[in-house]
This record gives structure tokens, C-alpha cells and sequence, in this order.
């Protein structure tokens, strides 16, 4: 019985933290090419939407979830058009493109909000998943939930270990340097936005294709400026994501279980505790930069590049 | 030549339109106006006040003049909000308890607009409060609940420790209690109206820990999706949520808001309107039952249709005493039942019985 009930908790944990990763690591890599995006929140709406939609009328996941990266990709493809040629401010855009999202996909959802789908269900590895305790806990998961984790492997991979990864580390620090030695920091920051638009709307579709079989307008509630302030709690550091989305999803779903135990915690001192994590970290972020011992924050990080030559 | 003459046809024609709808519309029109917590595609209580809204407008016709505005947060903004819809309307209805003191501050400054504030129970000279007895549909849904629960547990996904809130939660236990000693209740806060997610997290958290029925006072449907996902019961909330749980749906607490939202706005109209305090329930049909589920056996659904037949009566009341507090304090006598006010819209107390803390 407590096992299951461990269990039950660990893979609610997976679940709530998912679409904290897909949003998160797609943000660190743009944000490590120097752009600041604040329209996560915007494009994980409408990759839950599309998602929706199109699992709602063909039945297929992989189209579904196909449909969630091209949407995302799309409305980051509005903020990067704003950003890379015309130069406007990425605060500005960024926050627009939230409130764009959201309203697009309240307006275009509409006659969504009545039907129901089927959930994209968990896969059962073969021989691994009847393991006691590991094997519904690590090998009976959503196969989306893999992918997140990969995404994350797949982040780290490309930016330290391609030199695609280094010249775009290079650009986030010092677009000008990079400009002048001859790389595109257009291109690779137009490139990087567009991940972040195709990860976003993939957390996005998690909610409505994993978690709840309903679309619903406003249904992200707020995900995506948590997984900005997970950007931040990772310290740019792909790997420590996962520590964050865990810690951070996990608080909610822990939350609702000790109630259900009558341990009492606040609500509201738990809904600000990602917040302030994060203040936290950006204080001792800036101490550590004082003393010159870690510099992680992308130096060039939400201003404009303007090639003079 | 001609293409600038077909133009100025067509604009004499357009302006030829619009003044004679103008000229129809001249018999003033009540203009009334909906603030809603949530989406109107919630498919529950927001959903539930917008088809009232809809019913008005169906029945009343060119007479009135409706807006609505979805989604305003229980915050500054909602004083804001209702604020500009005092300039342009004569009645105003404000759908969430929380909007409970903007109405007010708002009504004051408005004199002669008409406001009605849902579940609240502040009133003015020109503020009306209405709400429904919801918790006579607990009432029932705790009666099927008590006798369907095979693991004795039943969860509760609860938004905020207000008075409606904690009304339902004793309600669903008192009824659940009188057919199967018993059961016990597990009550889980989400702190929120509609986070679907949130809500099957909840939801889940409730069958992890062995609960095997759900009820929710939350506005997605979202917890019936999981109750059916994971072959539970569960109850539609404040619309019918047959769709998203067709074998999990048992039946479900329906607001109906039409007829009254009819009366106010057309006595506006007539220039009857007075303040007044109105609470209604399964008896006056403000609050209806969506079908009761064939997968149900047929002594429970008989008990279900029972109560609803004695409460449309008023032969019976959910809270009938001898009720004790949580603490064991006395609440209600022998055969004593609750007035109106303060006891049921103030609850602010869980009923002997239920285990759970009450939430500070």
C-alpha cells in the first residue's frame, strides 16, 4: 500500500514537472545565445491548443505532438522576426507574445472546450518495467516524460560538447566578438528562438495531451513564468533543470498528498516558494560573479544586436 | 466612374442600415452586464452563469443589451473592471465571492445602478446578493457517494475555505455519514477556481491515497477526466459534465441561473427592481440534477431521487440537528435547523466527524 502510494507520488511528481522541462530547456538554450524570451507562457498555450486540436480530429500522437513543436515555432518565429531584424526590445516583445498567445488561443479554441480526447498513455518497457518499485517508478512512464529528459541530455550535448554549442555560448557572451571573427549571430540566435518556441509548445501540449484530456483556455495557469524563473534556478546549467522542474513540480503534487495526510503547509507560502528560489539564486549568482568565480550568466543576455558593418 | 458610384451606393446603403437598427434599438434597452472568474468554456460555474446570460438575452430579445467579461482575477482588477461597466450599465451581476468587496465599493459610488453579488451577503440600497442552495445538491450527491464507496473514502477537491465551500464539504459528509457509517472524507485544497491541471493532480493525489469516489468544487472538468481515466465515480459540477466522464459521471449538481437572472434584469426594465437577498435551491429550481447514470443500482438511485423530491418539498433540510462542531461544541438541537443568517452564510466550521483540519 505505501509503496504504491510512493510510487503514485513519484510519478505525479514526473507529471508535473515534465512540461517545467520541455519550457525550461528550450529557454536556457535561447537564452544562452543571449536573448531574453518572455513569451514562454504565450507559446506553451498555444503548442496546448494545437496539440489538442489536431489529436482531436486525427486521433494520431505523433501528429499531435508534431502539430505542438510547429505552433510554438511559430509564434517564436513572430518574436524572433520583432527581435533579430527590427530590432525592437526583447522585454517589450517578449511579455506581447504572451498576452498574444493567450488571447489567439482562447479566440481560436473555442469551439475546443467541449470534447474530450484520449490521453497519450504511459509505455511499459519490456523485462524493465516488472522490476518491484524501479519498474512502474523509472521504466512505466509517458514516453513524452523520456523525451524531456533527453531534451535535456540533448541541450547539454549540443552546447558543450558541438562547436555549433561553443559559437552559440560564444554569441549569448559577446555578440560583437562573435560578429567580428565572422559568425551568423542572426542566424543562430533566430535558430535558438525557434527551439525555444518548439520546446515551449511541447510543454504546453503535455498538459492537454498527457495530463488532462480537456483543452482549456488559460490552462498553462502560469507554467511558463516558472519555467523562466527555472532558467534562472538552473544558473544557465542544462542538468540542474531537472533539479528545478523535480523541486518545483514536485512542491505542488506534494502539497495536495499532505493534505490528504492533514500535514498542513500553506498555499500561498508554497505557490511563492519558486519565486523566491530563484530570488535566492540570482542574489548568490551576483555574488559569485563579484569574487569572478563563476560567470554563467550569458554577458550579452536580452540586449540588441545591431551589426554597424 | 462607375466603381465610385457603385461606392457611394454602397455607403448610402450601409448608412441606410445602421440607422434603421439604430432606429429599432431606440426603445432603450436594458443594458446588463456579467463579470466571470473563469473562461465561459470552463463547462462549470462560469459556464452555468454564462447560459443564464444566454437565456436572457433569448428571452428578452432586443430589450437588453449584454456583456460579459471572463477571467477577472479576484484582485484590484476586478474593482476596475466593474467599475467601467458601472458607466455604461444599469445592472451588473458579479459571479464570484471574491468580487465581494469591489461590488460594494463600487455600488456605493454608483447609486443608481443596479448590482447583484453572487454567494456574497453584504447589501446595499442598490446591491442585491443571490446564491443557490448548492449545498442541497451535496446533499444528494453525499447520499450516492456514502452508498457507492467501496474503500470508504471519498475525496474532495476543494477551492477556497469560503462559506459556500465548507457549506458543500458538510453537507456532501452529514448525507454520506446517515447511509454508511462508515466513511470518511478526504479534503485537499487546490487554492484555486480552475487550473486544470492542478485539479487532476488533486484528483490523483485522492485515488493514490484510496479514495474511490471524487467530488469537486473546483470549475474545470478536468478531476471527472481522471475519475474515468481511472474507473472511479465522480459528479458533474455545476453543469452537466456527462462528456468528459460517461461512466464516472453518477450525476452532477447543475445551476440553473436563467429564470432569476430574467426576473432581475427585466424588473430593471419595468423599474420594479429592489434590493433584496435570495437564496433558492432544488424547490424554486435553481439548482437541478443532471441524469442519474444507468451503471447505478436501482435502490440507490431511488434514494437519490427520493431526496431530491423531499428537498423540492422542503420536507427535509441537509442540516437538520443534532449537529455538532468539529471541536465537539453543540451546533444545532435536536430537530433544529439553521437560519440563513449568519449560520449558513458564514460557515466558516467543519461538522463533527470529518477529520481533516480546518484550513486557516
Amino acid at each position: 500500500m505505501i509503496e504504491n502510494l510512493l510510487i503514485e507520488i513519484f510519478i505525479g511528481i514526473t507529471i508535473a514537472s515534465a512540461p517545467l522541462i520541455f519550457a525550461a530547456i528550450g529557454e536556457l538554450l535561447v537564452e544562452r545565445s543571449g536573448v531574453l524570451n518572455l513569451g514562454v507562457e504565450g507559446m506553451m498555450i498555444v503548442g496546448a491548443l494545437l496539440g489538442f486540436v489536431v489529436i482531436s480530429h486525427t486521433g494520431n500522437p505523433y501528429l499531435a505532438v508534431l502539430a505542438a513543436l510547429v505552433a510554438g515555432m511559430m509564434i517564436a518565429s513572430i518574436f524572433a522576426f520583432l527581435t533579430q531584424f527590427l530590432l525592437t526590445n526583447q522585454v517589450a516583445t517578449g511579455l506581447a507574445l504572451t498576452l498574444f498567445g493567450l488571447g489567439f488561443a482562447a479566440f481560436a479554441g473555442r469551439d475546443y472546450t467541449e470534447v474530450t480526447i484520449d490521453l497519450i498513455g504511459p509505455i511499459h518497457i519490456p523485462i524493465l518495467s516488472e522490476i518491484p518499485y524501479i519498474g512502474p517508478s523509472l521504466f512505466s512512464l509517458n514516453p513524452l516524460i523520456y523525451l524531456a529528459f533527453f531534451m535535456v541530455y540533448l541541450v547539454w550535448w549540443f552546447l558543450f560538447k558541438t562547436k555549433q554549442g561553443l559559437i552559440l555560448r560564444a554569441i549569448g557572451d559577446n555578440h560583437d566578438a562573435a560578429h567580428a571573427i565572422g559568425h551568423n549571430v542572426v542566424l543562430y540566435r533566430f535558430m535558438a528562438i525557434l527551439f525555444g518556441g518548439a520546446m515551449a509548445g511541447l510543454g504546453g501540449a503535455f498538459l492537454s495531451l498527457v495530463q488532462v484530456p480537456i483543452w482549456g483556455e488559460g490552462m498553462t495557469a502560469g507554467r511558463g513564468w516558472i519555467a523562466l524563473g527555472l532558467v534562472v534556478f538552473a544558473s544557465w546549467q542544462p542538468f540542474r533543470i531537472i533539479l528545478g522542474a523535480v523541486i518545483f513540480g514536485g512542491i505542488t503534487v506534494l502539497q495536495l498528498h499532505a493534505q490528504g495526510f492533514d500535514i498542513r503547509i500553506s498555499a500561498q507560502y508554497l505557490s511563492m516558494l519558486p519565486y523566491l528560489a530563484t530570488i535566492v539564486i540570482l542574489v548568490s549568482l551576483r555574488m559569485r560573479l563579484k569574487n569572478k568565480t563563476n560567470r554563467t550568466v550569458p554577458n550579452c543576455l536580452g540586449r540588441i544586436f545591431h551589426s554597424t558593418t | 466612374m462607375s466603381n465610385r458610384r457603385f461606392s457611394s451606393v454602397l455607403k448610402l446603403s450601409i448608412l441606410s442600415v445602421v440607422l434603421a437598427f439604430t432606429g429599432s434599438v431606440s426603445a432603450d434597452p436594458v443594458k446588463a452586464a456579467f463579470v466571470y472568474i473563469g473562461p465561459t468554456g470552463d463547462h462549470g460555474w462560469t459556464f452555468a452563469h454564462d447560459q443564464g446570460a444566454k437565456y436572457v438575452k433569448e428571452k428578452m430579445g432586443d430589450d437588453v443589451v449584454i456583456t460579459t467579461v471572463e477571467s477577472v482575477e479576484e484582485n484590484s482588477d476586478s474593482e476596475r473592471v466593474i467599475t467601467s461597466l458601472a458607466r455604461k450599465n444599469d445592472i451588473i451581476f458579479t459571479t464570484s465571492f471574491g468580487y465581494m468587496n469591489p461590488t460594494v465599493k463600487v455600488a456605493k459610488r454608483y447609486p443608481d445602478v443596479k448590482f447583484e453579488h453572487a454567494t456574497g451577503y453584504m447589501l446595499e440600497d442598490n446591491l442585491s446578493v443571490y446564491s443557490a442552495r448548492f449545498y442541497e445538491g451535496r446533499h444528494v450527491i453525499g447520499k450516492i457517494a456514502g452508498r457507492m464507496t467501496k474503500s470508504n473514502v471519498i475525496g474532495y477537491i476543494a477551492s477556497f475555505p469560503i462559506p459556500e465551500v465548507i457549506r458543500g464539504i458538510n453537507s456532501a459528509y452529514l448525507a454520506a455519514k446517515s447511509v454508511n457509517p462508515d466513511v470518511s472524507m478526504k479534503i485537499v485544497w487546490v487554492y484555486t477556481w480552475y487550473d486544470p491541471g492542478k485539479e487532476a493532480d488533486a484528483a490523483n493525489a485522492l485515488i493514490a491515497q484510496g479514495a474511490d469516489i471524487l467530488m469537486q468544487h473546483t470549475d474545470s472538468t478536468a478531476p471527472i477526466t481522471v475519475a474515468e481515466e481511472k474507473g472511479i465515480y465522480a459528479f458533474g459540477q455545476a453543469s452537466n459534465m456527462r462528456e468528459w466522464g460517461p461512466n464516472a459521471q453518477l450525476t452532477g449538481i447543475i445551476d440553473d441561473w436563467g429564470p432569476y437572472y430574467l426576473a432581475r434584469v427585466q424588473a430593471v426594465k419595468d423599474g420594479t427592481w429592489t434590493s433584496s437577498d435570495t437564496f433558492d435551491g432544488v424547490k424554486q429550481g435553481m439548482v437541478k440534477f443532471a441524469p442519474m447514470n444507468n451503471n447505478m443500482p436501482v435502490d440507490v438511485r431511488n434514494e437519490a431521487m427520493k431526496a431530491i423530491i423531499d428537498l423540492s418539498m422542503g420536507a427535509i433540510h441537509p442540516f437538520t440537528g443534532p449537529i455538532n462542531k468539529q471541536d465537539g461544541t453543540p451546533w444545532l438541537a435536536e430537530g433544529e435547523t439553521p437560519p440563513n443568517f449568519p449560520d449558513l452564510l458564514t460557515m466558516d466550521f467543519y461538522v463533527e466527524g470529518i477529520d481533516s483540519k480546518y484550513p486557516n
